[in-house]
């Protein structure tokens, strides 16, 4: 029966805040440690071959996040695609000034991040997965020194991978500024007291986060560009 | 003043509406946007033409039964009024205003600018009462103390009218506004509270059998109500919902 | 008065009673009839009752009523004393009855089936006694309820919890808009939580006085007897009511009456009982009991064999016309105030339902007596198509004022002068000067008179020259010096005590200020507000009995519809309490006694020759309208009504304006049948068509409120006829009520036409309450 209420619309609604939740705090772990290379390689090297290479994290963690991401994205196609079949006509005109832009196309800003993703991917987690899982390679070694930082700063050698990290971060931000605020919404957390204080922290997190990876690329980028 | 007039014209359920462009002369700025339209009827009926259907009713902003999407806007550009209490000083002289039905699939056009909201009705039926009949000696009123503040704040869930401008404004064409009005009127009374669970859960399913839209909190349903409910409802509603769910065998 | 004899339970006579049974004290006299010249005999009840062991059966063997000898020494003393006893137990019954003899002559056909015995016992003992129907049964019967206001829709579900199958009709898309919705103040109860002694009695007492003495004791009675019933139920239904502090429910005084009665909801008091309703109404929707027909509206009432058994109904949606049976037929459409076009109800509120029931023979009774409420937004041009009312309470704290100079009138019409630059002893505080005692709170219908009187001598001040000001400005420096004061500022400036009297004047009648301005467009904390008098609440209707049947069998009649408990005048939240306690509280116990006979009639078809013919005659008369083909919209021809109603059968009515009117809407109905234009699509949802079949009826029924009007030469409660004014003493001028022979309801029974209707008079008993003249000098 309880599975049967998640199948109506707050239930989803619900499911998908949560997810949310999820992926934000990952989304601060993962700043955290993409951090670590601007201020030391080496300490960024030993927590990457942790993360890479401990069994619960590539075991359990690993496959909860990716189904986490998977299923944040599903559902939110199959909302967006039953909110979009909620109306046959649409409006000849239509102001749309009583709710921001943002808040109206999460699905627009969410397929953005979802095509980075898929970049991001490409760039990193798929050589790592081919590295480990295909070759058998667990030593995160690569002519016998840890791979993750140079691995890291070659990627970002590239002009237009840069910009187009930056500006996928950006469509992130857009999709934290609603995003954030909305998850709470949605399992009930608002309140006089705490909502206002919500949105704040919401803006600061849904600027500063995506801020901080477009700064770790700008830096590895200019870094090289001295060299 | 002088107005041209886009309105959406469609001759019953199934069959297929275009906008039809009118005009409107000698329009005081002190009518009412519906007195417009009745100048416009009159003067399609001397011209023996068939008069735009609306829907309205006491023509003070309480009964619901007015709506019409105006210039882009639900209930027009005026805020916190419904369509009968817009009045045509808010426009300008010469100016062209689009009007149009709402629009939502749980909603269809019966005729015009008439909508079929019996929607709304069925999620009502599906819950939104207090069980208890009729009866000389139900206890006396002052048995239960309600604090004021509840008292107060189911009042302002209660006024809403039924209209429906939240759906027609929401761009998911989600009704949880008006559920949420009334699941959250009866959760913060102790008399709503015996049958809270069925209740929510029972309204919820039949919005979604409605076909009705999911919320995606873009708030705009809160800025278009005329009556000003608030966003917290939706808050209340989805938080009766989740404790219900996790609590009903 | 010849002679009388103390008898018991004489009427149902039998053979044999036991020794607890109860019976009633009876009394037979004998009295002469002036026109055989012959001593008749007359059984009267005393509606006292008592067991037969505790009956003196050796009554009449007392001394005092042994005949007195002329012998006797005392005889003068004895004989004094046997013409007191007689004169306590007759005098005041015997000689009401001799008139009401005289008076129901022509009102044979009216039975108000008043139940006898002391006012405060009538009710209960009629529940006691009425006849049930056994739940079993219930289940085989179906009731039509017409109107889901807060009557109808009260009704529909309490019908539908005792286990009647009931067919709920409204004109509406939802019986949520019904217009009780739109009730701004709040509603009666005689609970007397405010300890200032409030009882029963006293509400009763306040609403007969406040009726102008044209209501029926009984009804009264029992409507304030359920009234504290009403809201224990509403609370339980989880209606909002305004609450203190405590957590306990809050009570204001309205209508200037001297307790504390009335619960309210902010300014949307009828919104909330009607949700209530509504709420009720949706729990029997769900479960089947109630089969709701939105956007249908009933067009004939059908009759078998003399009783009501079904009505005809357009679906608006598609134009199709269907046949409904039932057991009962219920009317609860409410009051017909907009036959004066202009009026404080919704658009679409109409007499349609009540005018089909009347011309099948229900009487309606009292047509003129109309409530005009003084404080509403005046007319802003010829496009006006509805009033906006504002709650009475703005006249506690405004007062209201014309200019004295009739070239300063002038001036504001022009736009040449502001009120404000208007100086103090400019300006005609008019209810101040004509009413010391009350001032501005004297009752509404004064108010409106006195507000009319002013603008026919021509000092209307807004551009149609209908407008007077309320002003708040004296308020809300009164409440800013107050203020002041308790916030410790010694020498306040002008600045800061208008500014501490907005912020008083906001928190109590903000609402109220926003809505004139979102109307008006004018700041009403700066500039006076302009107001005008509008039609506002009918309280005449369709005659019923104590029952609430109308005169035909099984046809009930309920709320504004009817014309029972508000006399000639309604006080303030009375209206709700009406509504809600004959739906919840009345009508679905006495619709038992008739339905009791039903029940072996088993379910009832449509197929019949009777519903044949109402449909067919529906039918016809709609094909008849598409017909015409004129070129007026039907709206041309309600204004031009409303405007002959306002002018001759307004606020003033004389002889010869209401026969002018008569003559007038006479014109306009066969105008109506020669130019009417409506699109002849009558097979889809067409607005004009609905409209004009109201429209008719209204046309038709404006006929019959002047003739009644007409009929009525005397001044009471909201209707005042120019011939009957107090001519002299301290109440010169002033309405005079003629209770010597016009103390009964009329009672109109239809014939063909509006003006061969007959009259029916139902004479009213005052046991309870002393007549007095209104007197508020």
């Amino acid at each position: 029966m309880k599975k049967y209420y998640f199948y109506y619309t707050i239930g989803r609604k619900v499911l998908m805040a949560l997810s949310g939740f999820f992926l934000m705090v990952f989304l601060l772990q993962h700043l955290a440690i993409n951090l670590l290379s601007v201020i030391s390689p080496n300490l960024f090297n030993e927590v990457s071959h942790f993360m890479g290479t401990n069994k619960l994290i590539q075991f359990i963690l690993q496959p909860i996040l990716i189904s986490g991401l998977i299923f944040h994205l599903i559902m939110g196609a199959i909302l967006d695609y039953k909110n979009r079949n909620s109306r046959n006509t649409n409006y000849s005109y239509n102001k749309n000034d009583n709710s921001t832009w943002v808040s109206r196309n999460m699905i627009i800003t969410g397929t953005m991040v979802f095509l980075f993703i898929c970049l991001h991917f490409y760039d990193f987690w798929i050589p790592e997965i081919n590295t480990k899982f295909v070759n058998g390679d667990w030593s995160g070694l690569h002519h016998g020194e840890f791979k993750y930082f140079s691995e890291l700063q070659h990627k970002f050698q590239d002009t237009w991978r840069v910009l187009l990290y930056s500006i996928s971060f950006i469509f992130l931000s857009l999709h934290l500024l609603h995003g954030f605020q909305s998850s709470f919404q949605s399992v009930g957390i608002r309140n006089s007291s705490t909502t206002p204080l919500l949105k704040k922290l919401s803006i600061y997190y849904a600027i500063l986060v995506p801020a901080g990876f477009v700064f770790i690329a700008i830096y590895h980028y200019i870094d090289q560009l001295i060299i | 003043m002088k107005l041209n007039l886009k309105i959406w014209r469609q001759k019953n359920r199934d069959s297929k509406g275009k906008i039809a462009t009118y005009t409107v002369k000698n329009i005081s700025k002190d009518s009412s946007f519906l007195e417009m339209l009745d100048i416009l009827n009159n003067d399609l009926l001397e011209k023996g033409e068939e008069p735009v259907a609306f829907d309205h009713d006491c023509r003070e902003g309480i009964c619901g039964m007015c709506s019409l999407y105006i210039n882009g806007k639900a209930h027009g550009p005026d805020s916190r009024v419904t369509t009968c209490q817009l009045h045509m000083r808010k426009f300008n002289d010469g100016e062209t205003i689009y009007i149009e039905p709402w629009r939502a699939k749980a909603l269809p056009i019966i005729k015009d600018l008439v909508v079929d909201r019996t929607a709304f009705d069925r999620i009502q039926q599906a819950g939104g009462y207090i069980s208890v009949n009729t009866s000389g000696n139900t206890q006396d009123a002052n048995l239960t103390p309600i604090p004021k503040n509840d008292a107060d704040k189911s009042f302002d869930a209660a006024t809403c009218i039924g209209c429906a401008a939240c759906v027609a404004t929401c761009k998911n064409s989600s009704a949880m506004l008006f559920v949420s009005a009334k699941v959250s009127q009866y959760a913060m009374l102790p008399q709503g509270r015996v049958e809270a669970k069925e209740r929510v859960i029972n309204m919820v399913k039949q919005m979604d059998k409605e076909g009705f839209g999911n919320c995606s909190n873009t708030g705009a349903c809160e800025i278009e109500c005329p009556k000003g409910i608030s966003l917290e409802n939706i808050a209340k509603l989805n938080r009766e919902y989740l404790s219900a769910t996790l609590s009903t065998k | 008065m010849k002679k009388i004899t103390f008898a018991i339970n004489y009427r149902k006579a039998k053979a044999k009673y036991n020794q607890d049974e109860l019976v009633e004290i009876c009394v037979r006299y004998y009295f002469l009839d002036k026109n055989t010249s012959k001593y008749k005999v007359k059984n009267m009840s005393t509606g006292v009752k008592c067991m037969l062991k505790d009956w003196d059966k050796d009554w009449h063997k007392n001394p005092e009523r042994l005949p007195i000898l002329k012998t006797d020494i005392d005889y003068i003393e004895k004989n004094k004393k046997l013409f007191e006893l007689r004169k306590r137990i007759l005098v005041d019954n015997f000689q009401k009855i001799d008139t009401e003899d005289k008076l129901f002559k022509s009102s044979k056909k009216l039975n108000a089936k008043i139940p006898n015995g002391e006012i405060n016992l009538k009710w209960t003992n009629h529940k006691n006694n009425i006849n049930l129907v056994n739940p079993a049964n219930k289940r085989n019967i179906d009731i039509i309820v017409v109107g889901t206001g807060l009557a109808g829709g009260s009704a529909s579900a309490s019908l539908a919890e005792l286990g009647y199958n009931v067919k709920s009709f409204c004109y509406q898309d939802s019986p949520r808009r019904a217009h009780s919705i739109a009730a701004q103040g709040g509603i009666n109860a005689a609970k007397n939580y405010q300890n200032d002694g409030d009882s029963v009695h006293r509400l009763f007492y306040d609403t007969v006085k406040g009726g102008d003495y044209r209501s029926r004791e009984a009804n009264v009675y029992r409507l304030a007897e359920v009234s504290g019933n009403i809201i224990d139920q509403c609370v339980a239904q989880g209606v909002p009511f305004a609450r203190e502090y405590g957590g306990l429910l809050d009570n204001r005084s309205f209508g200037g009456v001297l307790v504390s009665r009335t619960f309210y909801a902010k300014g949307q008091t009828g919104q909330q009982l009607l949700l209530g309703a509504y709420s009720a109404m949706n729990r029997q929707i769900a479960k089947g009991k109630i089969q709701m027909y939105n956007r249908h509206e009933m067009l004939e009432l059908v009759l078998v064999e003399g009783k009501a058994r079904g009505i005809i109904a357009r679906n608006l949606e598609t134009g199709e016309i269907k046949k409904y049976s039932a057991h009962a037929v219920v009317i609860a459409s409410g009051g017909y105030g907009n036959v004066f076009y202009l009026s404080t109800n919704a658009m679409g509120s109409n007499v349609t339902a009540s005018w089909k029931i009347h011309k099948k023979g229900a009487y309606f009774a009292n047509p003129c007596f109309t409530q005009i409420h003084p404080t509403c937004i005046p007319r802003s041009g010829d496009h006006q198509s509805k009033l906006t009312l504002m709650s009475e309470s703005l006249r506690n704290d405004g007062r209201i004022w014309v200019p004295k100079k009739i070239e300063d009138v002038k001036k504001i019409r022009n736009g040449d002068l502001k009120p404000i630059d208007i100086k103090e002893e400019e300006r005609d505080y008019y209810l101040e000067r004509r009413y010391p005692a009350f001032g501005n709170l004297v009752p509404r219908d004064v108010a409106s008179r006195a507000a009319k009187e002013r603008i026919d001598a021509g000092f209307g001040v807004n551009k149609t020259g209908e407008a007077v000001y309320l002003d708040y400005s004296s308020a809300i420096k009164r409440y800013g010096k107050e203020k002041a004061l308790l916030i410790g500022i010694k020498k306040p400036s002008e600045k800061e005590i208008i500014s501490l009297g907005e912020e008083i004047v906001e928190a109590k009648y903000g609402n109220l200020f926003q809505m004139y301005e979102k109307i008006v467009d004018e700041n009403p904390y700066k500039t006076p507000m302009m107001i005008y008098p509008a039609v506002h609440y009918t309280m005449g209707g369709v005659w019923v009995d104590y029952n609430l049947m109308t005169s035909i069998p099984g046809c009930y009649c309920i709320g504004e519809a009817n014309f029972s408990d508000h006399g000639a005048n309604r006080l303030g939240a009375s209206a709700l309490m009406q509504g809600l306690a004959d739906g919840y509280f009345v009508l679905p116990y006495t619709i038992g006694d008739y339905l009791a006979d039903e029940i072996r009639t088993g379910p009832i078809s449509t197929d019949t020759k009777e519903f044949d013919e109402a449909k067919k005659s529906v039918e016809e008369k709609i094909k008849k309208l598409a017909n015409i083909k004129g070129s007026k919209p039907a709206d041309y021809f309600h204004i031009k009504l409303g405007k002959i109603m306002w002018e001759y059968v307004g606020m003033s009515r004389n002889e010869k304006g209401l026969k002018t009117a008569i003559k007038e809407i006479k014109k306009l109905r066969s105008l109506f049948w020669k130019e009417l234009f409506i699109p002849e699509d009558i097979y889809s949802m067409n607005k004009e068509l609905e409209k004009a079949g109201r429209v008719l009826d209204f046309l038709e029924l404006g006929e019959l409120f002047a003739l009644d009007a007409l009929n009525r030469n005397e001044s009471c409660g909201g209707h005042y006829r120019e011939e009957s004014v107090e001519k002299d003493g301290p109440q010169k001028g002033e309405a005079k009520r003629d209770d010597e022979n016009y103390s009964y309801v009329s009672a109109w029974e239809y014939m063909d036409d509006p003006s061969k209707s007959v009259l029916h008079k139902e004479h009213l008993k005052f046991d309870n309450i002393e007549l007095k003249q209104r007197s508020y000098k």
